[in-house]
Order: C-alpha cells, then structure tokens, then sequence
C-alpha cells in the first residue's frame, strides 16, 4: 500500500458480514416459507442462488476482477434469494434462472458491478419477469396442495399443464378481480383465498427479521419504518372513504411483498438515498406508489415498479434532502 | 462545585478500543540528558522561527534560539546548555518526510539556566501579556501547536470571552500524555487555570474530560471542591470528543461553524499541557522547553516520559525497551489523526503528544478496498454531518469544485468515516488530497494574478516611457529653433575645444 | 383554416415579445472572453504560444486566431479549462510550442553576471532587480520560470532551477490501491 495514513486503526464491519447478516434474517421468512408453502421455495433459492453465483463468476473472469474478493462480498447470494423469494415458488425453474441472469448481469454489471447500479438488481430482474411471464407470476401455490411435491416437482421441472391445479391467485390479485365482478370488499375478504393466513406468517417472518436488522444497525429505521407508516395512513384513509371499494390497512400490509420489501428490498443501500431525510422521502415515495398501483394500476402488486421509479429519483433526493453540516445556518 | 448540567451530544463519532491503559501503569518519568539535541525551526503553524544564533555559538538552557516571525509564529529556545553544532536540513517528524532546517545543540551536561524572571502577571494587562507570551514559544501542546499567544486575547469587543474550557478529553487512542499530567500536576493545572482565567478575565472555567478517566476525574473533583468559578464536565467517551468544536458543543451546546472562532462566541479553549506551560511561563519565567510524550504501542515498557524539545527519539524508544515486534513502524499521534514518521531519527517537537510503536494489525496489508455501497455509515458517525460518500466521489473523480461545494474544507479529517466503512475505503485519504489539491490551485491562481498586474504594469510603465521620450524629443527639437541651433553648435564646438586645450595641457604635464 | 394560421401568428408574436423582454431584463454582464480565458491561462507570460504575452494570446482564443493548445506551461489541465469555457472538443498540447516543464524559477549566477541589464529589460513580470554594471538578482517570489531572459544574457549567467518540494509546498498525493480496478476505470 502506498502512503499508508491515519487511521489506523479499523472498526470491524464489512460488506461480507452485513450480507451475510441479511441472509442470515432473511431464514425466519424462509422456514415460515417452506412450512407453509413446501419446498418449492427452497429449490428456488438453490437454483438463483447457483445462478447468481456463477454468472458473477463468469462477469468477474470477463472484468479481470478478483473473483475470490468479489463473490465472498455476497452481494450476489442476496440478490439472488431476494429474487428468489418474490418469485411464486411453483414458478419452473427456467424463471427463476432468466430472473437471475437478468439481475446480476444486466442489472447488476452492466452498469459497473457492486455500488454502480442504479437499480435494485432483484427488482429489475422481477420486473422483467412479471412484463415476460405475467400468467405464472401472478399465480401462487395453492397451500391446500402442499404436499402434493411430485406435482410441484414436475412443474418446476418444466410442465406448466397441470399448473392451475396446485395454483391459485394471490390475495392481492383476487381482490382485484372479484372486485372487477362487481363484489364489494367485505365480501371479499370473507373468502378463504383473501384470508390466506400462511402468507401473513411469511410476512410476520420477514418482519421479525427485518427487527434484527434494525436492532444490529444494518439498516436504520427510516426506510422501514416510513414505508409502512405510510402505506398505513393512505390504506387507512382510502378504507374510510369507501371500506366497501378500498381493503383495510392490514390487508395491504400483511399481503404481497410489503414485509419483505420494507425491510429487505427498498433497504438496498447501493439504488437507494443516503441521506436521513432522502430515505424518509424515498420510504413515503415507495409506498405511495406501491398503493397507487396495487389498487388503480394494471398488475397486483406494485412493489418492483415504485422501487424502480424511485430509484430513478434518487440522484434528485439525495442532492435536495443534504443535512445541515456542523455549525452551518 | 456545582454538579454539571446538560452534556450536548454531537452527531456521529466512534467508539474505538481505547488501550489507553498500556501506557497509564507507570507514573511520568523524566528522560534526562539526550546526546544531542536537534530543534526543527518548523515546530508550529505559521511562519518559520527568525535563527538568532549562528554555529559555534555557546547557549544556555531557555536561551532563545530563533524568534518568532511576526505574529504568527512561535519563538524556539535552548533546552539545555551547550554548543551550536550546525544549522543544516535533518529529518522532522512531518508527514512528507522531508527534512528541514534544523539547529543541533551538543549538550555540555551542565544544563546551565539563562536567567529567566517570572513576570508580575496580575500588574499588567492582557496586550502585555500577550507580547510576553510571543516570546514564550508556547504553542497548543495537544498536537496542533498553534502559537498559544494569538489565543489569549479579549475576542471580538461586543461579546468578550465568557467562557475558558480547558480541553482534558484526551479522545484518541491509546494517548495519555493528559491524564497523566492531570493526575500528576492537579495542583500546578489547577494553578494555571485560575491564572489563566483572571487574564482573560472571564466568568467560568470548564474542564471537559473523557468519562475513561476516573482517576484523574477523583483528583480533579478534589481539588475543585472550593473552587466557585470552576467546573469539571464529564462527557462520554466518544472519538472525538476532544475536537475543540465539538467539545464546545458538548459542553455549552453551542455549534460554531467551520469560518469561525469560538472567541467570537465569548469562549477560548487550552489544553490542559498548555495551561500547565502558561502558568510555568508567567509564574516561574520557564519557555517551552520539554513537553510529556506518550510512548505506547508495541514496546517493552511503554509509558509516558517528560523530555527536552529537540531529544532524538530513537534515545526514547531505546530507553522503552524497543519493539516487542519488530516492524520499525511508528506513528506520530494517535491511531485515528497521526501519521506515519519517516523514521525515528527524528527530534521531538512541541507537536508530538504521543508516539506508536506500530501494532501488528497497523501496518498489515490491510483487507481489500472495495467499491462503494453507499451504505451511508460514514455519514451517520460524521461528526461534521458531512456526507462523506459524496465527497469521496468528487475527491476521487477529481470534481475538486463539487467537493468544495459539499463543504470538503468543513472536514476535521478526524477518521470516523475511514473507521466504519465496510468496503475499507481510505476516505480520509482522499479528502486530505482534495484540499491539498484545491490549496495548491488557489495559491497558482494567486500568483497568475500577480504576475498579470505584474506585467500589466510592465506594459503600461514602457508605454509611459516610450511616450515620454517622444514628449522629451518634441520639446528638444522645438527648442532648437533657428538662432538657438547656431549658438547651440557654437558653444559645442567652443567645449571641444576647451576640451582638447585641456588634454594637450595635460599631456605637457605628464 | 385562417383560425389555425391567425394563431400561429399570435403565438409567435407573443413568444417572440417574451423572449425579447427577457433579453432585456435578464441580461448578462459577463466577463469579456478575453478575460475569462486569459484568468484560465498561467501569465507566465512567456511567448511560446506565439503571442508577446498571455493577454494576446486569449485575445487571438477569442477572435479565433490561435487554437487552445498552444501553452505549455498550463499544460493539459490547461486545455481542459479552455475546452471546457470555449465549449469545444480537448486537443493534445500541440508540440511545436514546446512542452510542459516542471515548475521553475531562474537563478543568477552572481559571480558571473557583468550587469549588462539586458535580462531586466527581456523580464516580463519585472522579477529582476539591479542597475548598470552592478550584479542582477532575481525576486524569486515574482519569477514566472518563462525563461526569457535566458537568450539576452551575453554570459550566460542564469540557470532555470526546477521548484523543489520540501516541507512548505508538499502535498498529499493521490491514494493508490491495486484492487478497485471498476472504479478506477470510471474516473480516467
């Protein structure tokens, strides 16, 4: 190292321990996962895992990087799982490797690799998949068929014909058609498909994680903690308008991806603000959105694109939402 | 004493290991006569010390050497008696490890006093004080060694000084050189204190220490028990706690910019060692000839020793016993701000607090530098509340104007940022690039502007001249009119022929 | 048919009265050109762009009569300024006006000068001191390193001695690390 300078002495942070700490809280969620849902999702993240990884090793071998320094960054393992998990876990495999491949080589190296990516590598990678495939990514494992593995198997191996056998829409996405049909919500919400209180145990899963993230200053409240108090007041406010159009706040919070996106995906610290004020705008911008489509939009859930769009937006709300420095007025 | 109100925590800082304990075990001890001494003229900020002495000359202890060039600058005195040697370029504890002027003292062993007078300081006021003081050579002994007179003075007029905080949080790593003074001298800091603070004349002393200091903080509380105007304020141990600006915010809440002096908000601040010189100047007529040097790290028997201005190090280091390790690293101030020395055949100066033997883990390749993630953790332990990622892209891009309007210059370089990365950026190192990069852009600018006003007065003065030449001409040719020419060539002619008398005459004389 | 064409008209006269209010009320008093690009150039004032100074030179910039590559001592860094003032493409420092040299300053040889004051004359900046027949010295602070008065000088008696870095002038450098290739590639 050339002239070595103060200080010189480090703290003991590092890329690779605050990665593996997200993975390591992102287990809850999964086990609940796989309790509820079968093992569907596991093979999911195998295989994005296995993808992710050697398509960084391939991209890192074309770049001349350090292979070693850059793969042990986990950057890539965690893309990959939070891909993994956002994808319905009856998706075949070729989904979930195309997603991937996606995330990581376009997503991710194209625009320069670790800390140059505008965008959440996962989100685009999803995105691109929900624009591609929108029949298989808007269909979930129906619970009722878990233990049906060979039928899962055969799916996930390539056969889409009996699909609609073990599958079923999402809580989100039935809302949104049974409401097409005329019903109103409470009438909705009555139905066992609405109800579905396995995916609200994945969601609480996903929630005690993001707790310890925040309680081993990962990641900070603001994000977070923004995005559901958000996503709160305008559920809230639209069920008061109308409860008979607009779902209550608890379903919009425990459905879908909101869990998951609060503390795993808009926390992405390379696309997101950095400032305190920025991420409270970026959180308030997100959840805005998130509802915006999810109830007027064209898909289910909006999570991918407001992530997406607010990302864009980044540059702007980091420059206007600077802190005061020490002393100045 | 009252007990101490409201502590006003900054944003940001660090809490590191503190290993200030390696080097408390064993009380001051003095080191004594070196074998030579070698007295940097660049000890303090400012300009160079004016030499006063010339080779072969005989000094004696407290004798001046050099003396302060203009206001800001400090005066360097004769630790001991003895003979001048040489006045030549020697290695200097700097961070660019080149040498600069120096003046070797040979020590006779006598260690003769010049004789020194203690001053009736209650007599007189502050300006007089202040006239003394320049020739004291005190300067901040901290680390920063700024020249300790140009901050004993009322302030603006308006609001004049209200407040003297003495600076005892010590927050860097592993120095004690404070703690050790303060447990050692509480009588003498006392002293000072109350000195100090009747020059300046101001309401209230604070003493803002580091709650990692019991021992100290006992004897402190002891000895101010009957004390009315003075205070001690413990605050927590957080890096950097001992900043001048934000230990003022911690003590008195109050935020003092980048631009300004604490002394425009009626508030001056001394190092604990620096009142202890203060107070040996006036009281006793000592300058600043010796100062207490941490000695810690990876060494037998660190400590703390007292020692003249101007022993050589590697006298020091031997007498601690040498490296456990052997690295032959070592570290000028503390873990965080201090900087590598060229080597330890260097002097000690009024700057160096503290000296580390480098630990293993300090001078080890260290992990990998990787992009960044901008994960902000630099901006959250930013004492400054700067946002050290934005300005570690514009100092590594080179965008020094962006860097600059993100407030680079507000940076204290204080390594908090550096300290917390994931991705082990060096950030501080870029920004100490920046600003000696703008710093550099600034002075070119100063002198392209000189020499333009320069050379624009260059062509103006020609044009001048060459017009007043053309004036001198006209007027000579208007002079010499018809008649004028004629008696003009005559009286010329007549002068010639003087001339050539006169030469003839000479000849004959010859 | 009439309507369309009368409210294009109507537009264009409308924003056309905008626009020319604007020019007169926001007007710029800007610095002239010339002193823009001359603050950019070094005033070394040394002539190897082929101009008797700086100032000519940035006056020949802004009529277009000299390109922006023609000064050594401000180097690339230099023309990226004025590429970036002048709002046109960079070009490499074109070699016939010699090349860059690390900063300078002359120094008299004072045994040997004859105090001819032909240097004085030659120094552009008035950097020399002393009269007829009585040894030259140079204000060192004051010296631009042009090297004029090197050609006049009948005895050759003045040396160009590069700045040397010491305490005083030294700076930090540029840290370099092995590993960070993808951002390095970012900032060249």
């Amino acid at each position: 190292m050339i002239n070595l300078q103060s200080p010189f002495v480090q703290g003991s942070s590092s890329v690779s321990t605050i990665m593996l700490l997200v993975l390591l809280t992102l287990l809850p969620g999964l086990f609940l996962y796989i309790h509820f849902f079968g093992l569907g999702i596991l093979l999911n993240v195998l295989i994005a895992t296995i993808t992710a990884i050697f398509a960084e090793f391939i991209i890192l071998k074309i770049r001349k990087l350090p292979a070693k320094i850059f793969l042990t960054d986990y950057t890539a393992v965690v893309t990959a799982w939070l891909l993994a998990l956002s994808i319905p876990s009856i998706a075949p495999w070729w989904i979930t490797v195309l997603g991937t491949l996606f995330a990581i080589v376009v997503a991710k190296h194209f625009y320069g690799g670790i800390g140059s990516n505008l965008f959440n590598p996962a989100m685009i990678g999803y995105a691109i998949l929900l624009i591609s495939f929108p029949a298989v990514m808007t269909k979930w494992q129906n619970p009722s068929h878990i233990n049906d593995m060979g039928l899962s198997l055969s799916i996930f191996l390539g056969g889409i014909d009996n699909y609609d056998a073990i599958a079923s829409a999402t809580p989100l996405d039935y809302l949104k058609t049974e409401l097409l049909q005329g019903k109103n919500v409470s009438q909705i919400m009555n139905e066992p498909i609405a109800k579905l209180t396995q995916m609200q145990w994945v969601s609480f899963g996903f929630f005690i994680g993001g707790i310890i993230l925040l309680l081993t200053k990962v990641i900070t409240w603001h994000l977070p903690l923004t995005y559901l108090v958000t996503l709160f007041v305008i559920a809230s406010i639209f069920h008061l308008i109308d409860p008979n159009q607009f779902a209550p706040f608890q379903f919009h919070l425990l459905n879908g991806g909101t869990m998951l996106a609060a503390f795993f995906i808009i926390t992405d610290p390379v696309s997101g603000p950095t400032t305190p004020n920025g991420k409270i705008f970026f959180a308030i911008l997100i959840a805005t959105l998130v509802y915006v489509i999810r109830v007027f939009g064209g898909y289910p859930e909006g999570i991918a694109f407001a992530v997406i769009f607010a990302n864009i937006c980044v540059p702007l709300i980091d420059k206007l939402s600077q802190p005061k420095v020490f002393g100045h007025e | 004493m009252k007990v101490f109100e409201k502590i006003f925590k900054f944003n940001g800082g660090i809490q590191a290991k503190t290993k200030k304990n390696i080097s408390t075990t064993s009380p001051i001890k003095q080191f004594g006569l070196p074998s030579k001494i070698i007295l940097p003229l660049r000890q303090h900020i400012g300009k160079l010390a004016k030499l006063k002495v010339s080779v072969g000359d005989h000094v004696l202890k407290g004798q001046l050497i050099a003396e302060a060039d203009g206001n800001v600058s400090a005066a360097i005195h004769a630790p001991t008696s003895g003979k001048v040697l040489s006045i030549e370029k020697q290695l200097i504890p700097h961070p660019s490890g080149l040498p600069d002027f120096c003046v070797e003292i040979e020590p006779d062993g006598k260690d003769k006093w010049v004789q020194i007078k203690p001053t009736n300081w209650k007599k007189i006021d502050l300006e007089k004080v202040n006239k003394l003081l320049l020739s004291s050579g005190i300067v901040g002994l901290g680390g920063a060694a700024f020249p300790t007179h140009l901050k004993l003075n009322h302030g603006k007029a308006e609001n004049s000084l209200k407040t003297l905080i003495i600076n005892a949080a010590e927050c860097e790593p592993y120095i004690t050189c404070d703690d050790m003074l303060m447990r050692e001298k509480t009588n003498e800091l006392i002293l000072g204190i109350k000195l100090v603070h009747e020059i300046l004349g101001v309401e209230e002393s604070v003493i803002g220490i580091e709650d990692n200091k019991t021992v100290a903080i006992n004897l402190l509380t002891k000895a101010i028990e009957n004390e009315k105007n003075i205070f001690l304020k413990i605050v927590p141990t957080i890096y950097p706690s001992g900043d001048a600006k934000r230990l003022i915010y911690l003590l008195k809440g109050i935020k003092i910019p980048k631009s300004q002096r604490s002394s425009d908000y009626g508030i001056q601040m001394f190092n604990v060692a620096t009142i202890i010189a203060i107070y040996r100047f006036l009281e006793f007529g000592e300058p600043s000839i010796s100062r207490i040097v941490t000695i810690t790290g990876n060494l037998r028997s660190p400590r703390n020793y007292e020692v003249l201005l101007g022993t050589p190090l590697k006298e020091i280091i031997d007498a601690a016993g040498g490296q456990v390790i052997k690295n032959n690293t070592f570290i000028m101030g503390g873990p965080m701000m201090g900087f590598k020395l060229p080597s330890i055949n260097v002097p000690v100066t009024k700057a160096m607090n503290c000296i580390i033997s480098s630990e293993p883990d300090m001078v080890e390749e260290k992990k990998p530098v990787l992009p960044c993630i901008r994960c902000a953790r630099c901006a959250e332990a930013c004492p400054v509340q700067l946002q050290p990622q934005e300005l570690f892209w514009f100092s590594k891009s080179k965008q020094l104007e962006k860097a600059e309007e993100y407030n680079l210059f507000d940076c204290i370089e204080c390594g908090c940022c550096s300290y917390v990365c994931p991705s082990n950026i060096p950030l501080v190192q870029y920004y100490r690039f920046a600003k000696s990069e703008i710093i550099e852009e600034r002075q070119e600018q100063e002198q392209a502007n000189i020499a333009r006003e320069r050379n624009e007065f260059r062509i103006l003065r020609l044009e001048r001249e060459k017009q007043e030449r053309a004036e001198r001409n006209a007027l000579r040719r208007e002079q010499s009119s018809n008649e004028d020419k004629t008696k003009l060539i005559e009286e010329k002619r007549k002068a010639i022929a003087d001339a050539l008398k006169r030469i003839e005459a000479g000849g004959e004389e010859q | 048919m009439l309507t369309s064409i009368l409210i294009v008209i109507f537009l264009a006269a409308l924003i056309g009265i905008i626009l020319g209010i604007s020019s007169i009320k926001f007007k710029v008093e800007g610095d002239p050109i010339i002193d823009k690009i001359d603050s950019i150039l070094p005033q070394t004032q040394c002539g190897q762009c082929g101009f008797p100074g700086c100032k000519p030179y940035a006056t020949a910039i802004a009529n277009g009569a000299a390109d922006i590559n023609q000064c050594p001592p401000g180097g690339d860094e230099g023309i990226h300024k004025l590429a970036d003032l002048l709002g046109v493409e960079y070009k490499p420092l074109n070699a016939e006006h010699g090349e860059p040299k690390p900063k300078s300053v002359a120094v008299i040889d004072e045994k040997t000068c004859i105090g001819c004051t032909l240097c004085i004359q030659a120094c552009p900046v008035d950097a020399i001191l002393g009269s007829a027949k009585h040894m030259h010295t140079i204000i060192e602070k004051e010296c631009t390193g042009c090297e004029l008065c090197l050609p006049p000088c009948p005895v050759d008696c003045i040396d160009m001695t590069p700045i040397e870095e010491n305490a005083e002038n030294w700076k930090w450098k540029y840290p370099v690390y092995k590993i960070d290739k993808s951002s390095e590639r970012r900032v060249s």
